[in-house]
This record gives structure tokens, sequence and C-alpha cells, in this order.
């Protein structure tokens, strides 16, 4: 079995000796005997070569073979090497949160430049070291939105994905902030129904673009009217679409969150993913959690540390405007290391292979009988409308090879027939020929 | 050292994308489409590696440094931990996949209901969720347990109740799942003052959060009293398992009256700390609160087969998208499994018996406020250097990193001024430990004769002290672009 | 710690001062307070023309080490904010009683001020919470 403690039985004699007890037991005898547990029926150890063994064909029981066309959030995007070769780097690693500056210089400058990043690809003003993950960066921007108006109601759009919007209400489940889900109109966020919906008690808004459907919309005009209205405007977006689409800051959002996984995230079966938070400058002082910001050292140097902390949860308690504790810095680094490689051009450039290839996809449907592609401008994902219920489908195709896209009756009960596909920059031309050729054959 | 954005010279990429079609760009109507560029850095792939492993190389971490940052459990993180989690049938695994098609996903099913099994015998509990994505997160969930079990009972309550040694986290968690909190002071001993305790229990307290042991790194034996008195009022008592490096097999807080446990999986089950996260902040609880945990929760079948659970009649929900961070949660496993039982036992046998040992090899130079047999950690107050030469905390830790030690977590506990709070975990040698007592020796004898040494370190790291308020008040937070 | 105090104004128990002047009164924090805090940051700048409370919030001040609310000595409607905190907090370090001021209040109810401490009062005050 492994070990990782040192200590010889001689140095552990010599280190009882000096704190003046007999046996190691006898530290221990502040825990009452009679609680002592009632049973610790835990496998004995395995060498790390067993245990290598034993995860080595867990791994294999995990179908990762399938040809994905599955997004929902979550997207097969290629990772460059060079993201695993520096996040693998074990003083990014095996460091803790950056307390002591002069110790954590590394980690700083690098949470500064993902900063730096972020509001370089929202439009925005500033971003926070980040959160957990979409949903949860979601719910803080919405309490953001509470804080800083001190209405109660928060109006978000059913084109927001599910699994946030199931993330808000639980976390909302024991205060006084009403959550207004609005309907969507088919699979486009109604514009109208919202407007209506915005008044003098309302926090926020909630859009998300694009949204669970694939559908891009412009966001400016609802918005401009939320703001005439002291409404928040949170918007959520997909990263790497801002290679080509319009931006948060360019719609004038007041807060704006995302799911980070597609900026050099492997998918890892859920996590870890990174939340980011990015927002207008009126709101930075309002922002949860860490931030980066330059200084200068006692010689004039730039430095680095954290800012803003006096209103976190270690100084503020039961006042902190959150309680968050950490961020997710090592995924925030790998972001700023996958932007860095890909650069200004290479982020417009991949964003618009997905594109590409999400249309070619659609062209190649297009003509498969009893298979409707639902109108509406896109970016790598959008809504298919089939013969038969998606979830069969899906099955079906599970069985050749692919990972078809997502049944929107997981979550839209009214939508059995609706699937949500995806082609990101890997799927290959080839692929999404064999893809359409193996959907005719399920279909026909 | 110029930042990556210095380093942009336009037109210079790094990794190619590939050819894109022409007029790709117009089939997304140009309303829709973004006007200004992105603020990216253009650099080459070199340019990119260069720049982020000379930035690596400007932290301190625990495989570079003594790391005794009390509260952190900052221990070595096994590397086949990182081999296991990079293994393509994990990483590449689309959490999406356990919805269509669950005999897609069995083995990452089966580390998460493996875990979870062992984590419940580990701590004594009876269900478990992995959804939370870090301590503070897990402390979440927690107490929106304890709000849905009270509610589900009729019961409207208002009140947590938290000793004032607990970490900000616990305070900032009760609020923000809409309790008012009632902070409790320690006595002398370091435990949780019983006789205010008692005066402020009533029947509108919702639940008592305990760390264990406590942030003084004592072990409350008055825990016994405490659990009859929540039961007396209904309350619900929450244990913040930050602290379980200590008492791995030597106590439950399930089998000590325990409703709630949050762990850390970054702490004491050595996933990687990642300069500040992810984490892993599993939570789990006892029989009364299983019919409130988040879903989906992983189930096994009689004949052995995986499956995701949404039955769970009065669950709060979901605090994750799926099933918190597999990656950590995998990690963590690994970890158990190779220990295995009495490498647990010996876990918390090392941790404690190297912090008892700094303990009594300090504290003739170092206030020891709560002079006591300590578990994992010891808390020193710096009172005495700055009485002598006007030393506080902050410089000592300065001092410690000019010696190529990380220091210890300071100024908290709050309850102990001029905190100097140190972990130094089971995976130290003696040896590096000694070298630490030698270097806290010398920095307290400096405090006395050399006062001014102390006060102007660190001098051999890439900065000195910052200026934090000129940070606070001028607000730079990204680069000039 | 050495606290300096200012005649002629009043106090409270959160160590804000106030200055009298015929209707009006201008707010700060003392010496005491501002030392506790530490390098202040930031001053969250109020809605002008609000009403607030006696001792009641009147807007949140952050420092390196804390973030703490202020609390209205007196109760009215807020005529002004001292501007130049935005650009220099730390006035209120180096100045907590003249050009560290943070509002000025128009005052509801003069006859508030015997809820307030004294010079006298307020020094044996914080000098009994060392």
């Amino acid at each position: 079995m492994a070990r990782f403690t040192p200590h010889t039985d001689n140095e552990v004699s010599r280190m009882l000796e000096a704190i003046g007890v007999d046996s190691v037991a006898s530290l221990f005898t502040d825990i009452p005997e009679d609680l002592r547990p009632r049973s610790f029926d835990i496998p004995p150890g395995r060498t790390e070569q067993e245990a290598l063994r034993i995860f080595t064909g867990l791994a294999r029981k995990n179908r990762t073979d399938f040809v994905s066309f599955l997004g929902g959030g979550y997207y097969d995007h290629y990772i460059p090497a060079a993201v695993d070769a520096v996040s693998s780097r074990s003083e990014f690693y095996t460091a803790y949160t950056p307390y002591q500056p002069e110790a954590s210089q590394g980690t700083l400058r690098a949470i500064f430049e993902y900063q730096t990043m972020i509001a370089g690809i929202t439009g925005l003003d500033f971003a926070n070291a980040s959160l957990y993950d979409g949903g949860t960066a979601l719910y803080e921007a919405i309490a953001m939105a509470v804080r800083s108006t001190n209405r109660g109601r928060i109006v978000i759009d059913k084109g927001v994905n599910p699994l946030y919007r199931r993330i808000v209400k639980t976390y909302v489940m024991n205060l006084e902030v009403e959550i207004i889900e609005a309907d969507l109109n088919d699979i486009s966020t109604d514009k109208d129904r919202i407007t209506s919906l915005l008044d003098e008690n309302s926090a926020a808004v909630v859009v998300q673009n694009p949204n669970f459907f694939g559908i891009v919309e412009d966001f400016e005009d609802l918005f401009a009217h939320a703001a005439s209205r002291g409404v928040v405007s949170i918007l959520a977006f997909y990263p790497l679409s801002l290679g080509i689409l319009k931006t948060p800051g360019e719609m004038k959002a007041d807060i704006a969150v995302a799911e980070g996984q597609s900026l050099g995230l492997p998918l890892s079966f859920g996590g870890p993913y990174l939340g980011i938070m990015s927002v207008e400058k009126r709101f930075v002082r309002k922002m949860p959690g860490r931030i980066a910001g330059e200084t200068i050292d006692r010689s004039g140097r730039k430095a680095y540390v954290l800012t803003l902390q006096a209103r976190e949860q270690h100084i503020r308690r039961e006042k902190a405007m959150s309680n968050i504790c950490t961020n997710e810095s090592l995924c925030a680094l790998r972001a700023a290391v996958y932007l860095s490689l890909l650069g200004k051009e290479g982020f417009k450039k991949t964003a618009l292979i997905n594109l590409e290839r999400a249309e070619y996809l659609k062209d190649c449907l297009r003509h498969i009988k009893g298979l409707e592609i639902k109108s509406g401008r896109t970016f790598n994902e959008f809504t298919i409308v089939l013969p038969v219920p998606a979830f069969d489908f899906v099955k079906k195709m599970l069985s050749r090879g692919f990972a078809a896209g997502l049944p929107a009756s997981l979550y839209f009960k009214d939508k059995a027939d609706h699937c949500i596909v995806s082609a990101t920059e890997k799927r290959t031309e080839s692929e999404i020929d064999d893809f359409s050729n193996a959907i005719r054959t399920v279909l026909s | 050292m110029k930042h990556i954005f210095e380093k942009s010279v336009p037109g210079r990429t790094g990794v190619d994308a590939g050819p894109v079609k022409q007029g790709t760009e117009e089939k997304l109507h140009s309303r829709l489409r973004r006007k200004t560029e992105s603020l990216l850095p253009e650099v080459s792939e070199l340019d990119v590696v260069r720049h982020y492993v000379r930035l690596s190389q400007l932290n301190f971490s625990v495989d570079t440094h003594f790391y005794p940052l009390g509260s952190c459990t900052m221990k070595y993180n096994p590397k086949v931990n990182e081999t296991v989690a990079a293994l393509p049938g994990f990483a590449g695994l689309h959490p999406l996949m356990a919805y269509l098609d669950d005999s897609a996903v069995q083995g990452a099913l089966d580390v998460i209901y493996e875990l979870s099994s062992l984590l419940a015998e580990i701590t004594g509990m009876k269900g478990v969720t992995t959804q939370p994505y870090a301590g503070a997160h897990g402390e979440l969930t927690g107490i929106l347990l304890m709000a849905a079990y009270h509610r589900n009972r009729g019961k409207s309550k208002k009140y947590v109740i938290v000793p004032d040694e607990a970490h900000g986290t616990n305070p900032a968690s009760a609020a923000m799942a809409g309790y008012s909190v009632i902070s409790i002071p320690v006595n002398r001993d370091g435990s949780i003052d019983r006789t205010l305790l008692k005066e402020k229990m009533n029947d509108e307290v919702a639940g008592i959060m305990l760390t264990l042991p406590n942030t003084l790194g004592i072990f409350s034996r008055e825990i016994r009293e405490i659990a009859e008195m929540a039961r007396e009022h209904d309350a619900l008592l929450y244990n913040d398992g930050a602290n379980l490096n200590a008492i791995l097999g030597k106590t439950r807080p399930g089998d000590i009256g325990f409703d709630i446990v949050h762990m850390n999986l970054h702490k004491t089950f050595s996933t990687p700390h990642g300069s500040g996260g992810p984490g892993g902040g599993v939570v789990a609880v006892s029989e009364r609160l299983t019919g409130f945990l988040p879903t989906p929760v992983v189930g096994r079948s009689a004949e052995g087969r995986y499956y995701l659970d949404f039955n769970v009649k009065n669950s709060i929900g979901s605090v994750a998208s799926f099933f918190g961070n597999f990656a950590i949660l995998l990690r963590a496993l690994v970890y158990i499994t190779m220990l295995g039982r009495e490498g647990l036992i010996d876990v918390s046998e090392k941790a404690v018996l190297n912090a008892n040992y700094i303990r009594v090899k300090l504290k003739e130079y170092y206030d020891l406020p709560y002079d006591r047999t300590c578990m994992h950690e010891c808390v020193f107050s710096a009172k005495r250097q700055v009485q002598k030469g006007g030393i506080h905390a902050i410089d000592i830790a300065k001092a410690l990193i000019e010696r190529g030690f990380h220091p210890p977590t300071i100024y908290f506990p709050l309850v102990v001024s001029e905190a100097l709070m140190i972990e130094p975990t089971e995976t130290e040698s003696k040896e590096t430990i000694d070298e630490f007592i030698q270097a806290m020796i010398e920095i307290a004898r400096l405090a006395e004769t050399d006062p001014e040494r102390i006060r102007s370190a660190p001098g051999n790291t890439p900065v000195s002290r910052p200026d934090e308020a000129k940070a606070g008040r001028e607000l730079k937070l990204t680069c000039n672009l | 710690m050495d606290i300096s105090v200012q005649e002629g104004y009043y106090y409270t128990n959160e160590h804000e001062w106030a200055k009298i002047e015929g209707g009006t009164a201008r707010i700060g924090i003392t010496d005491y307070a501002q030392q506790k805090l530490g390098d202040i940051t930031y001053v969250e700048p109020p809605e002008i023309g609000k009403e607030v409370e006696q001792f009641e919030f009147l807007t949140g001040i952050e420092s390196v080490k804390a973030a703490s609310d202020i609390y209205a000595p007196l109760s009215g409607r807020i005529t002004a904010f001292n501007d130049a905190l935005e650009q220099s907090p730390e006035l209120i370090n180096k100045s907590p009683y003249e050009d560290g001021w943070i509002v000025e209040i128009e005052l509801s109810d003069p006859k508030e001020v015997k809820n307030l401490m004294s010079v006298k009062a307020y020094k044996e005050y914080a000098g009994g919470l060392e």
C-alpha cells in the first residue's frame, strides 16, 4: 500500500520523547473513549501500481469514443497541448490562494492577465479571478443585482440553461428573492413578454446568448429598457462564441457570466469547470470573490495582490457579500493560457470554424426527410425536430457510434421531438457526412 | 517581467486553428456580430509557454516549499492522482452522457458511488452529495439542507449559532442561506462557552456549526453536552470538516451526533489546491437528512449497475450543474484507495504528532495561548514579539518567506491576537520540521535583537512587500492595453 | 493607543462624530476608528437627498483589512458628500476631523443630540476599549 508519511520508527520515538508522551495514542486522549468510531470499515490500502490498474479499468468502462454532437452548454473543443503542459506545473497546482503576495506573484500575475483577457473578450470593464461554474456564477450575479438595487424580483428567461436555473432556484429557497421564469416564444426569447415583466420591483433580467436551444440574439434594446427601469441586466454567454458574436459590452449588459469550460478545460464528467464573471465598472466593488490588483512594492516595482478582500467572508463574516472562499484558479490559468495561444486572430478563427461546421451540418441535415431544422440565427448549436421522440433517436444513434445531441425533453417536457445538436471545430466534414448518413438510415 | 500583453506583436499567433471557408462570417447577420476586436495577446506558442512557466517559478508551492498554512492542510499531492485524472476515459467524458445512456458512464458513476460510500463510512454518516465545489459551497449546501429539514417539519427557524473561532465562511454561509447568525465566544480552554451557549439556545435556533477539532486545533470534550443541547431544541448539529485530517479513524462526526459534515477533499484527501481551487466540498448527512439531498444521486442496483437517481422526495434541488468537481472526486478516491484503513489512521496520527512536536519546540519562544495537547495544528501568538520589538505576525510571516518557508496562516483565528496558525501536515519529515523550527527560533531572536531586519523582510523574493492600500484605492485590475 | 478627539464635536459609540452648525451637521469617523480600520481605501458615496435615521446605516467604508458600516449620528437628509474622498480616501487617515469629513446632513430633529456623547464622555469610552 502507498504511504506518504516519511517518519521512521526511530523518529517517531524521538518526537514523542520531545513532546513528553510515551505513545501516539496519548496525543488523542482528548477524544473520549465513547466517542471513538463505531466502525471504520475501509478496505486495506493498495500500491500505486494496483491503484492505477483499478482506475484504468474504471476509465475503460466509460465510452468516450462517440463522435460527439452533444453540447448543452458543455462542449467538446480542442485543447492545445501547451495548456496541459503549463497547468501541470506543480508550482501552480500545489500552491494555494495567494495570501502572501511575495510568495505568489506567479499566481497573482496569471490571475491578473486572466482578468484582462476576460474583460478583453466580453467588452466589459472588469472580471474577477473566477467562480465555481456557470450556474453558480449566475447566482452570484443575481445576488449582486439584489444587493445593489434592494429589490427582490428576478426575471429569468427560460432560454437560460435549465441547469443554471435549477441552481439559482435552490440557492434562493430560503431567501426573500422571487424568481419569475419567462416562457419562450417557441425556442426564442420572448422579449415583449420579458419587457412587460420588468417593473420597479425587478432587481435583474437574465438572458443567455446563444440560448439553450442555440438561438443567437441581440439584447441591446432589452437591456436599454431594463436600464430605464433601474433593472440590472445579466447576460449568460458562451465564451468561445465571442470570437464572432456581439459582446456583452456592446449590448451594454451590466454583468456577464459564463461557463468557462470551452476555454481549454476538459469535459471531465462535469468538473472542474470555470465560473466567469465580468462587470461594468460601477459594479466592481459589488463583485464577489477573489480579485487580483496591481500596485507597487517597497522599491517601486510592479507587484500584484489580492484586493477588495475586506468585504469577503474571512473578514466580514455574516456580513460578507458571498461565502465564496476560493476561486477556480487552476481553471482560470488554463483559460488564460488557452486564450493566449489562440490570440486575437485564433480566437476569432476558432469561433468562425465552429459556425462553419454547424452551418455545414445544417446543410447536410436540410435534405433529410422528416427532419426539420428550427429557424433562427445560431452559432455552433441548433435545434432539430424529429419525426420520432428525440430520446429514442439519440439512443439509436449511440449504437451507431454518435452522440447525436441533447433531447430537449430532459428539461422541456412539451418538446419531446426536439433535439439540440452542436458541431465544434473538432468535427470534420467527413464526420459530419457520416453523421448525416447515419441519421438518414435511422429515420428511414 | 513583462505581461503577456506587452509581449504581443501584431500578426503573431500561437496555435493555428485551421482554415476558415470564405463567407463564413456573413452566415451570421452583422447585427449579431461583434464590432470591436477582442483584446487578446498576439504571441507564439513558445512565448506563451515561457511566460507562464516563468510565472510558475515565482510561486511557493507544496512541491517546492514547506507550506504549513494552518487550516488549509497543504499536504503532498500524490502524482498518480494526476495520471488517473488525465485518463481519456475520465477527462473526455461528457457529463450529459449520464442522462442519455448510463451504460456509457458506468466507470464514472462507480467512482462517485464508491467515494460516497467510503466518505459515509469515514464520517459515520448515511447519505452523501458530491456536488459542492468547495468547502464553503459545502457549508451552504449543508445549511440549505438544514433549512429544508425544518421547513418540512413545519418549523420556521431563524438563527444559526457559530462560535467566534470559526472560519469566516461559516457565518457567511449561514447568512447566505437566509439565517441570522449568533456568535458565541470561546472560553479559556479554547472551547465554545457553554454557559453562553445555553443562554442563547432556543427553539428558533436551526443549527449549531462547529469545527472539529476547532480552529485552535483543540478537540472539545464537551461536544456531547452541546449535542444534547441541540437535540433539546430540535436544532441540527453541523460539522465544518475542514480539520478532518486530525481525526481519521479516531472519531466520526456521525457517531458524535452531528447531522451534517462537509469535507474539503483538497485538504484531507490530498487533491491539489490549484493556487486557490478547484476544490471539492462533499457533504455527508445523517439518516434524517438523506431525503433532502441534492439530485441526481448515484444509485446502485442489486445487479451492480450504477444509475442516476432523481427520486429524492424532498430534494433541495441542485447546487452544481452535475456531480461536482468530478476530476477532484476521482483524485480523492485514488488517494483513499491507496492508503486504505491503516493508511488513513496513519495520516491523522502523523499529522497530530508533527503539530505537537512543533508546539512543544516553539512554546519557549512564542506565546501559546491555549497550552494543551493539540490536534493537527497549533496556534501561537506573536504577542511577545510585538511587545519586545514591535514585530507583528505579518513580519514573522515575511521573515519566513525570506528563509524559504511558506508562512503559517496569520491573524486567524480572530480570537487569538497576532495569531500564527501552524499546520505541518503528516507528509513532512522531521528534518524539514526541524529546519522550520530553527527558522522560527532565529526569527524570535532577531525580533528582539534586530527587529529592523525582520521588518524589512523579505529581501530575496521577486517583489518586496506590496502597497496594499494603493491597490485598494486605485483599483488597477487589468493590464493597460 | 493614542487617540485624538475634537472639542465641540459630538460622538457615537460606533465612533462617528458630528459637528453641528445651525440646522446641519457634518459627519465623519473618529481618530480611534481610522486607527482601528487602518489604511482607508474606499468610502461608498451615499445618495444625496436620502433620508437617514439616527444610528441607522449611513454608508459603507473599506480599508485594507476591514469593511464596515458607518451609522448616522443624527437623523436627517444627506445634503453633501465629501467628493475629495473619491480620489483620496486616505484623507480620513490623515485628517479624520477636518479634511476627512464624510457627509453633511440637514437635521430633522436637532434634539437628538442628547443621545450623543460629549468629548469627555467619548474620550473615556474610547480609552476604556483598549
